[in-house]
């Protein structure tokens, strides 16, 4: 069993707009990318040119199709990825202590030198949010680039986790959720942002913004100019000039 | 608790190196950091501005391009039979010996013989350059199976085009609409744009039978019926003038709509009236009086009739007002509810209208007039193969840009915008030119406009000029040329036979044909003779492609982060609405294996064969490299492939060439911009300012302003000629295709596919390309194969509830041309008669160095085998739109028989499945390999 932190300070965590994802995956591939070559051991794949390659991933994007009452059919692109959970429950799980929530800022991270690859921690996760490492043997987890947002090697525009740097559509923000005057806390306020599945009790601190209501607005409808056939239609027309 | 130590302030890399990305053809900024000289991240350049700092799921996988054991190692020369694979590494030198061994007896007898394509790459202004050296009349790069429609149809109306070559005033547009509007091209900065419209509430409507990402996100989805954007986009029309609700001012102004159409039988029935000095004309308001089209003050009359001409405008009324485009006249066949389109025609009307602005920028016109403000058309468009890849894909692509100029919005704030050097019209445009002598360059580019029946590409015998029979009455304005039909045309001897196929960066044995496994016989059928048919091919590419094995000899290319490149004005740069930009890449990595950047080979090909312009008065090689050529070419005096830093390094546009201008545009994160002046950056056809801007950097030796032709008299002169008129005849079993395809006003015909429902293909058939997948490269990429390692065909709730469908079948796919087997899953969201699949994924067997059992072989596959690349009939007509020839893929119409998994072999893959290609020598396939390419 570990213990979380009494409080936190901060609660960073992502705002994710699925009004905007396009399902484009450019978040998957920064992370990975970025996470390759940063905190921990790298992600690894095993058979990446065979016939089943598969990989460590911290961040995945799948896609639904959602049937709403009266409307047309719906395809959701829904990024997932670690939610920093103020009460996490792969954290009280872990045997080791080396899942932890840090008090600074609440971001939950796997102290790899710590982690015996039981992997209770990803069974104890509701999100399916952690992924073993095959070639280490380790728990790996969506950072929020911890070895980014403080970085003082990177600019200050850099600052951030490498899959909000990269969102081509702007449809993921990074920041203090705890705050709420911060822009994040005030786009989960304008858009009804929501917590995943919240009846599970682990107060995810990530948010969702919903799908805006899609279909017809009200324009004005199109009367047909009163007009006798195509010359009534030219005089009316052009006596408009 | 023992909270771990932990660095959150780690060094990043030693070096940052900026270059331009090429996972895609949207030509992004990228910062690759390199650590210990390896590439150890890339992300995009915040700079950049195509991508300003963001970068798509490929962009970041490149790293693993430069890893990945498909790449080529050296050159290879074929030692089995054609398509077996087999082949033994030679080196450079008996490589080129060998090239120049083929080419030059045929530059010296009849350069018609080498046929030289290129694929996805973005040097035409060299290639094309290189193949008008050489002489021969057969050279086009791979816009015919791509995009020429949009390209055709946009300049031939609007003089741009939308793809990339426009974008919508992301900042002031209230309501984007697309048709067909394609993930993986312009994708970065169509992204970034609906992100804008998305964070300040704009209003964003797609049209596409298939709604996945851009759908998805967007507000409202009309689920069109494929093949009838033109026909829901003409209902729309007919709408909006029913009410009175164009732009009366716009269509005076700056379109052709008050010019007076010829209606005296003859041969000039059908063109727009004439002066004495072969002008065009306007009926002035102010006098009633004939009044130059570019007169200062002049009040062109849009309702004018004189001498029993009327105008284009009345031309519109009487066509678009005809009850046939009514919304309940056009809803069943476009799968469309009236209503529907009739408050979509309401929501244009809206945004245009009610909510127009002015942007008080003051601007003067190129007749003298001065504007104190600029009228504001908050209305956006934007249209990609969906609509293109039809036989009626050219009428469709005008009737959207007419759509846009009735509504005022093309160039106006808000509307639809267009990156330099466009607007260029067609008048600006060079003409196609194919006369090949032995010996000799060709007079000028191979491709062009075609004002005409003169124009056309034909021989004194009036048969086809060009192996693909661009420019002919079957598809006079193949503007980009006919790649696809490259390859049957050469095995058909039709128009005649070749010897020398010389590709580039073109997978034409796999995805990038129709009739795939066709086309691989073609590429391997003997003549009596026990020759060839196609005697002789030669193909570079960097990676160990399906087509590799259907070479002789192989050129081996270096990946994108191993060369230099420029993405240049000349050919297909990365301008803004607000600037004119291009770029280049250079060798952030050296190559660690024997391969060469196929420009420089070409280059020194080109001074081996003694081409024009490559060699030296004393016979040696021009240029030393690719590098050499971008710094140091020029087109025109003071014209090169770069417009920044020329000259002393300060001036930009014209200008000496400067022996630094590499190196500065590293140093400037690998991109240059020259800005359009505010008050040039709207209303740019007619606006004095840009028009002068334009000459200045270069684009224009002098203003070329222009009219919007809504009426194309370009098309008028090839429907005179199929009515009888003139002295150059189209044969007769064309004049009727002719009389309606080439319509002067946009219209709608149904797609020619549309035949094969009366034989039971009844279903629509649809390919499109994931956003994190691109072309053929992206499936070896070691990460982006686990995000989509195969396809699936995706069958509407009506087809899957129909037949039973359950999770795990296969369907029997069949067309008039073929059958496959491959696996379904099910999708609600998609126009009820319509199946599609993600392209770009399926692979032959042991293609790309994957695994002989991978996914994207096994379970993926390809539509292409389905699409006949001929119609039916004995005339061996290409499956492709009769105006421009594009490749009309989407006219697929097939049958769906459910296959159940219980009654297929355990284990049957998708079919049809071919022999297993080996690697090449020393290619390395992947077995085995982890992703950083070591044995494991």
């Amino acid at each position: 069993m570990t213990c979380l932190p009494g409080k936190v300070d901060k609660a960073l965590g992502l705002v994710i707009d699925l009004d905007t994802c396009v399902g484009c995956q450019a978040c998957v591939t920064a992370c990975k990318g970025w996470n390759d070559q940063g905190y921990g051991v790298p992600l690894s794949d095993q058979n990446a040119y065979g016939a089943k390659p598969s990989g460590t991933f911290l961040n995945r994007v799948h896609s639904y199709e959602v049937q709403a009452e009266n409307a047309a059919p719906q395809v959701v692109n829904f990024p997932r990825s670690c939610l920093h959970c103020a009460d996490a429950p792969c954290v009280t799980v872990c045997p080791t202590g080396a899942s932890y929530k840090r008090s600074e800022d609440g971001i939950v991270l796997v102290n790899e030198d710590a982690c015996i690859g039981c992997g209770l921690c990803a069974w104890a996760c509701p999100y399916g949010a952690r992924e073993m490492d095959a070639d280490a043997g380790v728990m790996k987890k969506c950072t929020l680039c911890v070895d980014r947002i403080y970085n003082t090697h990177l600019p200050e525009e850099d600052r951030e986790p490498a899959c909000v740097r990269t969102c081509p559509t702007g449809a993921r923000h990074f920041g203090d959720l705890s705050d709420p005057t911060s822009k994040v806390s005030q786009l989960v306020e304008a858009r009804g942002g929501y917590a995943l599945m919240p009846e599970l009790g682990t107060k995810p601190v990530n948010r969702y913004l919903p799908p805006r209501k899609k279909g017809a607005v009200a324009a004005p409808v199109l009367e047909p100019l009163e007009a006798k056939g195509l010359a009534g239609w030219l005089d009316r027309i052009l006596g408009k000039i | 608790m023992n909270v771990p130590r932990l660095e959150t302030s780690p060094a990043v890399s030693d070096e940052i190196r900026q270059t331009t990305c090429y996972m895609c053809a949207c030509r992004c900024g990228i910062n690759v950091h390199m650590k210990e000289g390896r590439v150890s991240y890339i992300e995009g350049n915040r700079d950049h501005p195509i991508n300003k700092g963001v970068l798509c799921a490929k962009g970041a996988s490149g790293i693993m391009q430069v890893t990945a054991p498909s790449r080529l190692k050296a050159p290879l020369k074929r030692v089995g039979p054609r398509g077996s694979g087999a082949f033994e590494e030679i080196t450079w030198d008996e490589a080129l010996d060998l090239a120049v061994q083929w080419m030059k007896p045929l530059r010296e007898t009849a350069p018609e013989k080498l046929a030289f394509f290129t694929g996805r790459d973005q040097s035409q202004s060299l290639t094309g350059w290189w193949a008008q050296a050489y002489g021969t009349p057969n050279y086009a790069a791979h816009g015919g199976f791509c995009s020429v429609n949009m390209a055709a149809g946009g300049i031939y109306t609007i003089g741009g085009a939308f793809w990339e070559f426009g974008q919508p005033d992301w900042e002031r547009t209230n309501l984007f609409v697309m048709f067909g509007v394609a993930e993986d091209h312009d994708s970065n900065p169509i992204k970034i744009g609906i992100g804008k419209l998305k964070e300040r509430g704009a209003r964003v409507i797609s049209v596409n039978p298939v709604r996945t990402g851009y759908s998805a996100v967007a507000d409202d989805w009309y689920g069109i019926t494929p093949g009838t954007d033109g026909l829901l986009i003409l209902s729309l029309i007919h709408c909006l003038m029913e009410a009175g609700k164009i732009d009366l001012n716009y269509l005076a102004q700056w379109t052709n709509a008050p010019m007076l159409v010829n209606s005296q039988r003859g041969a000039e029935k059908g063109m727009l009236v004439k002066n004495a000095e072969r002008q065009p004309f306007v009926i002035d308001r102010r006098t009633g009086q004939p009044a130059p089209w570019d007169g200062q003050g002049v009040e062109p009359d849009l309702g004018a009739t004189w001498e029993g001409h009327r105008t284009v405008f009345q031309h519109m009324a009487e066509e678009y007002l005809d009850p046939k485009y009514a919304p309940e006249a056009v809803s069943a066949r476009v799968g469309i509810a009236a209503e529907r389109i009739r408050s979509l025609a309401a929501e244009l009307a809206q945004a245009a209208f009610d909510h127009a602005f002015t942007l008080s920028r003051p601007w003067k016109d190129f007749r003298g007039n001065q504007h104190e403000a600029m009228q504001g058309r908050p209305v956006s468009f934007h249209a990609m193969r969906g609509i293109s890849a039809h036989s009626n894909g050219f009428q469709t692509a005008r009737a959207l840009h007419l759509l846009q100029i009735i509504l005022g919005s093309v160039e106006a704030p808000g509307g639809y915008r267009l990156k330099p050097p466009y607007p260029k019209p067609v008048e600006a445009h060079p003409t196609p030119h194919f006369a090949s002598a032995p010996g000799k360059p060709l007079s000028g580019p191979h491709l062009g406009y075609v004002r005409g029946p003169d124009d056309l590409a034909l021989l004194p015998d009036g048969s086809p000029a060009r192996i693909d029979k661009a420019f002919t009455w079957e598809n006079p304005l193949s503007a980009h040329g006919l790649m696809h039909m490259l390859i049957p045309n050469a095995h058909a001897g039709d128009p005649y036979r070749i010897d020398t196929l010389f590709l580039y960066m073109a997978n034409m044995s796999w995805n990038s044909s129709m009739n795939t496994t066709r086309v691989m016989e073609m590429l391997t059928e003997q003549g009596a003779d026990g020759e060839y048919i196609i005697p002789r091919i030669i193909y570079s590419d960097a990676y160990a492609s399906e087509m590799v094995a259907y070479a002789d000899l192989i050129l081996p290319d270096t990946t994108y982060l191993e060369r230099h490149d420029c993405i240049s004005l000349l050919d297909r740069p990365i301008s803004e609405p607000d600037a004119a930009g291009d770029a280049i890449r250079w060798p952030v990595i050296a190559p660690d294996r024997g391969v060469r950047c196929f420009q420089s080979v070409l280059l020194d090909l080109g001074a081996r064969l003694g081409l024009p312009g490559m060699v030296n008065e004393d016979g040696s090689a021009k240029f030393h490299d690719y590098e050499d050529y971008i710094i140091n070419h020029q087109r025109r005096p003071g014209v090169g492939p770069l417009i920044g830093f020329r000259g002393n390094g300060e001036e930009e546009g014209r200008g000496a060439p400067n022996p630094a201008q590499m190196q500065r545009y590293i140093e400037n994160g690998a991109f240059y911009q020259a800005h359009i002046p505010e008050e040039a950056s709207f209303y740019k056809p007619w606006n004095a300012g840009y028009q002068d801007w334009a000459v200045r950097i270069g684009l224009y030796e002098t203003p070329q302003p222009y009219l919007f032709s809504i009426w194309s008299e370009p098309m008028r002169r090839f429907q005179l000629a199929a009515e009888g008129q003139g002295d150059r005849q189209p044969p007769d079993h064309l004049r009727a295709r002719l009389k309606e395809a080439m319509h002067p006003l946009p219209i709608w015909y149904p797609p020619y596919g549309d035949a094969d429902a009366d034989y039971g293909y009844t279903v629509h058939a649809l390919t499109q390309r994931p956003m994190d997948m691109y072309h053929s490269w992206g499936s070896q990429n070691a990460w982006l194969r686990q995000i989509k390692g195969h396809n699936a065909l995706y069958l509407p709730t009506a087809i899957w509830q129909a037949q039973g469908f359950e999770k795990g079948d296969f369907a029997r796919v069949s067309s008039r041309n073929g059958v496959i087997e491959v696996p379904v899953a099910h999708m609600a969201a998609l126009n009820p008669n319509t199946v599609w699949t993600w392209n770009a994924i399926g692979k032959r067997r042991g293609s790309w160095a994957l695994d002989k059992d991978a996914p994207e072989s096994n379970l993926g596959f390809l539509l292409n085998h389905l699409i006949s690349e001929l119609l039916p009939g004995e005339t061996r007509l290409s499956n492709s739109d009769p105006v421009t020839g594009q490749a009309a893929w989407f006219d697929c119409r097939v049958r769906i028989e459910r296959v159940p998994a219980a009654d297929r072999p355990e284990g049957r893959p998708a079919q049809p499945q071919f022999a297993v290609l080996p690697d090449p020598p020393h290619a390395e396939g992947g077995r085995g390999l982890d992703k950083k390419g070591a044995r494991a």
